[in-house]
């Protein structure tokens, strides 16, 4: 009396799951984009002079850390409207997950940034840049160097939990695939497709981020 | 041959603390264009801080320091006296040049971008003449064929003769050199030791930390011996070397030779 798989069903509706793929790498890319701008602020800040700008970075970090993403997510979708901030779903939900991201990558960039060696800024300093000069040109290239591969897992992290999405309706791959199973009825499968595909796209991913390291050149 | 009237570098009674603890304790020192002036001493005497005082990586809390007839890192003000700021302290730091014993080249440039960095951010020249002037300065150094090469992909005389190009095509008024062969291989001394002297040769203005005694004498117009935050002893090389006055330089040169 064991459950007989028949994926027929989910082949029919594959496109589906695709498209929600592709939805769920476009929301992480836009959100790891826009959080790699607030990390990379974030963490110049939190190991800058400024008290005032520790303090905001700090507990940037702090608040968003301590936040499940699925409230963060509920938080902006029903609260901003509230302000008077109108947003459709897909904006709201990169806007939670950028801030969710940008707190985790401010860590991995003030990690960065503290590996870089003092003597190689000084010697930006000693040619005469300016501390902000100084700040684009030698310690964000070395930092970003020596953060890739975190960044990476970062943005890995990010599309897995694109997931989220589904939670305020958007036709991602957990919410495709979870109509599918209401449609179909076939649990096992349905997921098992899923999860193969989440399973996929983060190897593939994975991969091109090696490569994109291995491009560059390693100090 | 311009002769100005006031020395190039003139350093008078700099003070400088770390927390409570004097590192310099009024150090006067003056250098005129074209000189070459070595500094030794032992270990923990201020050397280093007396080098990053001048290129203002350090703050310093009393005496001045005058470059070229003005007066470097502070201004004052009803009788105090404040840092300037940052724009300002960039611009007076891009007149001299600094080459540190671990080459701290930038990492993610090649030999080349080194170079040029300064000269298209601070210099903002335009990258062909930002491009022609690292080339000519690297094949200078020796580097012709590495304008390419990354830091990683050269060996520490190499990086070092790259950091004095970096220096040296900013066109600055005055080098400082903190010990920098100090971080090298014993075989790869002497090279980065020629391209100095040949640098002060062609009538560079040099202030040099070093630990080499014998390059001291071969290169220097005037060696200078500190102690403890001070300057002890200051005169032509063959008078430290073979007469020195006190009995601090006396014992210290006893205890270098090898
Ligand atoms: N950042 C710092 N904070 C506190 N003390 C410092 C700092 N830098 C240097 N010092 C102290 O200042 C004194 C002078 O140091 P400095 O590096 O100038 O000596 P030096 O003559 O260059 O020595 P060496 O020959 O070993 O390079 C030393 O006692 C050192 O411990
Ligand atoms: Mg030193």
């Amino acid at each position: 009396m064991g459950y007989s798989l028949h994926f027929g069903a989910i082949w029919a509706s594959f496109d589906r799951l695709l498209s929600g793929l592709a939805i769920g790498l476009g929301l992480a890319i836009a959100a790891v984009l826009i959080g790699t701008f607030l990390g990379l602020l974030a963490a110049f800040a939190s190991v800058g002079p400024s008290r005032l700008g520790r303090l905001i970075a700090g507990s940037y970090v702090m608040m968003i850390r301590n936040l499940p993403l699925l409230v963060l997510v509920l938080l902006v979708y029903f609260a901003l409207p509230q302000a008077g901030i109108r947003l459709d779903k897909y904006e709201s939900f990169i806007g939670a997950l950028a801030l969710y991201s940008g707190a985790y990558l401010t860590e991995v960039f003030r990690a960065g940034l503290l590996s870089v060696p003092k003597g190689v800024v000084e010697a930006g300093r000693a040619i005469g840049l300016t501390r902000f000069q100084t700040g684009i040109w030698v310690t964000a290239p070395v930092m970003l160097r020596n953060a890739l591969p975190s960044l990476g897992n970062t943005f890995i992290s990010m599309f897995k939990d694109s997931s989220i999405a589904a939670a305020i309706a958007i036709p991602e791959l957990t919410f495709e695939a979870r109509k599918i199973n209401v449609d179909t009825f076939r649990v096992v499968e349905t997921w098992l497709v899923a999860s193969g595909l989440y399973v996929a796209a983060c190897f593939a991913i994975a991969s091109f981020l090696r490569s994109l390291e291995r491009r560059f050149p390693k100090f | 041959m311009t002769e100005t009237l006031h020395p190039l570098l003139e350093i008078r009674g700099l003070r400088k603390q770390f927390g409570t603890v004097e590192v310099l304790k009024g150090v006067d020192l003056a250098l005129n264009k074209r000189e070459v002036v070595s500094i030794i001493g032992s270990s923990g005497s201020g050397k280093t801080t007396l080098l990053r005082c001048v290129n203002l990586l350090e703050e310093f809390q009393g005496g001045d320091i005058v470059l070229d007839g003005e007066t470097i890192g502070y201004r004052i003000s009803k009788g105090r006296r404040y840092r300037i700021r940052d724009r300002d302290l960039s611009r007076q730091r891009s007149m001299t040049g600094m080459v540190f014993q671990s080459f701290n080249l930038f990492p993610h440039l090649t030999a080349a971008g080194n170079v040029m960095l300064g000269l298209r951010k601070v210099r903002r020249l335009g990258r062909d003449e930002a491009r022609a002037i690292a080339e000519a300065w690297l094949g200078r150094v020796g580097l012709a064929q590495r304008g390419d090469h990354y830091p990683s992909q050269l060996s520490g005389g190499q990086q070092q003769r790259v950091a004095i190009a970096r220096a040296l095509a900013m066109d600055p008024k005055l080098v400082l050199l903190d010990e920098v062969t100090s971080a090298l291989d014993p075989e790869l001394v002497q090279e980065v030791l020629n391209t100095v002297k040949s640098i002060a040769d062609d009538g560079a203005t040099l202030l040099i930390v070093t630990h080499e005694m014998r390059f001291a004498r071969d290169v220097s117009n005037r060696v200078v011996f500190m102690e403890q935050g001070q300057i002890v002893e200051d005169g032509p090389p063959a008078e430290i070397f073979g007469n020195p006055r006190s009995q601090r330089l006396a014992e210290f040169l006893r205890n270098t030779r090898t």
